[in-house]
């Protein structure tokens, strides 16, 4: 059988960490394979080693039968193979036809830029994808879907044998997706090879011929995909004897925690103009309290209320029975609270340092500048709460920013539990990382729950939801609309309440 | 063609250049004649020569500090070696602007290779440059050059009275170079991507360190220029002429619609932002009464307005993404 791209052997050791070892991979013309793995298999490694990013490496790649040894992704892209990364490398001020035929650009004479040709030559390339747009205006005028394309469009044009598809869909909507799909499966007719990769399992299935998963930087297998079941897939990318979906099954509904008289914390009333209608909320000690609702429903804005983000323009916020003054996250801070914001990379972690540090951020905070905490006892700390959230990093001095998601996401919450905590507030937790590090992280909260912490858990997903929290706000059009608690806590119990919009009436307008 | 974002900026510069020459020529009827419109060429020549270097170094989301330091070593260096060692005038010119580059490429290096801050190495670079002037001579030397007095007195006439002098052509032919060269070489489309963000033009195989290298050595290019432009203007050479000028320079780009954080612009503007400039300087003098300082608050509030101009569109670009 010949081979379009094969990978042979291929390992790769960073400092203290093995991230690739004896790994096979191999691309057929007119296929699409998928890469599949958990955050930390070495997915991205692979990927970066096939597009000339990482060098040494042990093995060998061979792209159409002869050795290749790319030294740069230009020098990838020019062989043949390109790569549509998650964060587009584009242009983004530049116009669609520009950004396709930048570095290549027709000339005329005297080195000049032939831009008639230019914008004739995209529009030919884009209508081969099915996209017909102006491209003579700016890239960032468009959606990430078009840009996507627009990157798609480019490697097109570097006569790409190999594309390899890093996590295309993750900010598209359903049409866009389908959208996608259709433009791979022509380019797959065309011959080409197609590596993609997707934490979708859905999406997997949908498009993909074949899959290769990978597990702690080795190779499991490589599968055909119609003969792969879903069990056995999640498996081979998890490895443990109980597989996610067990592991999911073990959570069992959790009783309602009996009302306490005074609640640990108590929100009455509590408005923002223009971004939350008026709101009561009490949560308990050992309690986890689920915000569900689409995006944009105001959950997130009311988790920023409770934590002093933005200020309260009417209602009160009561701790332990006392009203307490939130008007910026440090006093919810000298509260208590401690949260978790959406966007992790940029409002939770400092990448650049190192987990210790990162982990002992808010405790330093809190006990202010000079009262510094010893280099011993920070270790100390750290190493406490590296263990017993069993965050995976070789020790405390890694710098965050290059652990997997889900343990950046461990390291936020050590963070909190650190310095004195009391309620934590977690916005999407489980966003973008994969199946195995969902259901730690969703044990992980009920644990902390069961050692008495109050818990607010934000999330998208209904179904992670109501498998952690003992009750449940829902919350559609910037207002609650109701509470579901115990057994009534169930998906279609949430999703028949947002359809049916408001429950109780708020009686104002915001 | 119809109108894009991308455009308003400049639109917007060309309005208010059109506004204001329209305000000062209600005030002085004067101000409406051909004689006053080729002076705001011939006294702001040096300055948009400057400036079409800087905006070469903005557009790739940098700045070169050095340009007013290197007018005067250039204005040093040519008096010098003309009046005080009789060289050929031609010749000198050509060495100033070969060395001017050279010192451009020097600092790019730095930049590009090393990936130096272009604030701190052009900062260097202006006191460099300063002090290298002030070692040649702390006084003022006088040019003196029979070829270069032809050259200077050179126009081209527009009508009985009003010629159009050297050193504006020089100014309309650096524009147009480099808009040239902006618009339709790889080099210039390369600076727009690296302004636009660096990390794709790398990833997009484009050669971001040679490019890098060559903005400032285009910019120490026409800082020279600017520099022989501003001694034919005074025909002298001194080492505390040009402070400030990068300020002014960085200025006129800006309020001809490049943004600061790169990648977004046009050349003409530039020249516009000049202009705009020399409108209020010669509508203060005009007017005789106003300290010539007011010059630098209008600016300062005009340099204002743009800024916000600009967050305001780069805001309303993603507010209707999103």
């Amino acid at each position: 059988m010949d081979y379009l791209l094969e990978a042979l052997g291929i390992g790769i050791s960073f400092p203290g960490v093995r991230a690739l070892g004896r790994v096979d991979f191999r691309l057929r013309r007119g296929e699409i394979h998928a890469l599949m793995g958990q955050n930390g298999a070495g997915k991205s490694t692979l990927l970066k080693i096939l597009s000339g990013v990482y060098r040494p490496y042990e093995g060998r790649v061979l792209l159409r039968g002869q050795e290749t040894r790319a030294s740069s992704p230009t020098e990838a892209q020019r062989a043949g193979i390109s790569t549509v990364h998650q964060e587009l490398n584009l242009i983004p001020t530049l116009s669609v036809a520009e950004n396709l035929f930048l570095g290549i650009q027709p000339l005329r004479a005297m080195r000049q830029i032939d831009w008639k040709k230019i914008h004739k030559e995209a529009e030919k390339v884009l209508s081969r994808l099915n996209l017909k747009i102006d491209v003579s205006e700016q890239l960032n005028s468009y959606s990430v879907a078009v840009q996507q394309l627009v990157a798609i469009a480019r490697a097109l044009l570097f006569s790409a044998d190999v594309l390899i598809l890093d996590e295309p869909t993750s900010s598209l909507d359903k049409e866009e997706v389908s959208n996608l799909f259709s433009v791979m499966r022509g380019l797959k007719a065309d011959g080409l090879g197609i590596v993609f990769v997707t934490h979708f399992l859905d999406q997997m299935y949908e498009i993909s011929d074949r899959a290769t998963v990978l597990r702690n930087g080795e190779l499991v297998g490589e599968f055909e995909v119609a003969k792969l079941s879903r069990i056995d897939l999640i498996t081979a990318m998890v490895g443990e004897e109980v597989s996610a979906r067990r592991a999911e099954e073990k959570f069992e509904r959790r009783r309602v925690a009996a009302s306490e008289p005074t609640p640990l914390l108590e929100v009455r009333e509590a408005t923002r103009f223009g971004a939350v209608a008026p709101f009561d909320l009490s949560f308990n000690r050992g309690e986890v309290l689920g915000f569900a609702g689409l995006l944009g429903s105001g959950r997130s804005e009311a988790a920023r209320l409770i934590f002093g983000v933005d200020g309260l323009d009417r209602g009160e916020v009561r701790m332990d029975g006392h009203v307490i003054k939130l008007s910026s996250p440090h006093d919810a801070i000298a509260a208590g609270m401690g949260f978790c914001p959406e966007d992790r990379k940029t409002e939770g972690i400092i990448g650049a340092l190192s987990v210790r540090e990162n982990i002992i951020l808010a405790l330093q905070a809190n006990r202010g500048i000079f009262n510094r905490l010893s280099r011993a006892e920070q270790e100390n700390i750290a190493e406490r709460f590296i263990s017993s959230l069993s965050i995976k990093t070789p020790n405390g001095e890694q710098a965050v920013r290059n652990l997997s998601g889900g343990n950046q996401q461990k390291v936020i919450i050590a963070r909190w539990l650190a310095s004195n905590l009391r309620l934590l507030i977690l916005d999407e937790p489980t966003r973008g990382i994969d199946v195995a590090a969902k259901t730690e992280i969703q044990k992980l909260i009920l644990t902390l729950a069961d050692e008495g912490l109050a818990v607010l858990f934000i999330s998208s997903e209904l179904d992670e939801v109501t498998r952690c929290c003992q009750r449940v706000a829902v919350w559609r059009d910037r207002r609650k609309i109701g509470e579901l608690s115990g057994d009534d806590a169930r998906v279609e119990n949430i999703m028949e309440t947002i359809a049916r919009g408001r429950e109780e009436s708020g009686g104002e307008n915001i | 063609m119809k109108l894009k974002a991308r455009h308003i900026p400049i639109l917007a510069t060309m309005l208010v250049f059109i506004l204001l020459y329209a305000a000062a020529s209600f005030y002085f009827p004067y101000f409406f004649t051909l004689r006053v419109f080729v002076n705001l060429f011939i006294d702001n020549a040096f300055l948009g020569v400057v400036a079409v270097g800087m905006t070469f170094a903005v557009l790739s989301g940098g700045i070169d500090l050095s340009v007013g330091s290197v007018v005067a070593c250039t204005g040093i260096v040519m008096s010098k070696l003309i009046t005080q060692y009789g060289f050929n005038s031609l010749a000198v010119i050509a060495f100033v602007l070969l060395l001017g580059t050279a010192f451009g490429s020097v600092m790019g290096f730095f930049i590009a290779c090393y990936d130096l801050p272009p604030f701190i190495v052009t900062l260097a670079g202006m006191f460099f440059a300063r002090g290298a002037s002030q070692i040649i001579s702390l006084e003022s030397i006088p040019l003196k050059s029979p070829l270069l007095n032809r050259v200077a007195d050179f126009g081209i006439p527009l009508s009985d009275r009003v010629d159009f002098p050297f050193i504006a052509i020089v100014l309309v032919a650096a524009v147009a170079v480099g808009t040239f060269i902006a618009q339709c070489t790889k080099f210039g489309r390369n600076v727009y991507a690296i302004g636009g963000s660096e990390q794709s033009a790398l990833m997009m195989g484009l050669p971001v360190r040679r490019t890098k290298i060559g903005i400032y050595a285009l910019s120490g290019f026409f800082a020279t220029l600017g520099g022989v432009i501003y001694t034919l203007y005074t025909f002298s050479g001194y080492s505390l002429s040009g402070i400030g000028l990068e300020l002014d320079a960085i200025a006129s780009v800006v309020i001809g619609g490049t943004l600061l954080s790169g990648g977004v612009g046009y050349l003409p503007g530039t020249l516009l932002g000049v202009l705009i400039q020399g409108v209020i300087q010669t509508f203060i003098s005009f007017d005789g009464t106003l300290n010539s300082w007011w010059t630098k608050i209008i600016i300062g509030a005009l340099l204002f307005v743009f800024i916000l101009l600009q967050t305001w569109i780069s805001k309303a670009r993603a507010f209707r993404k999103s």
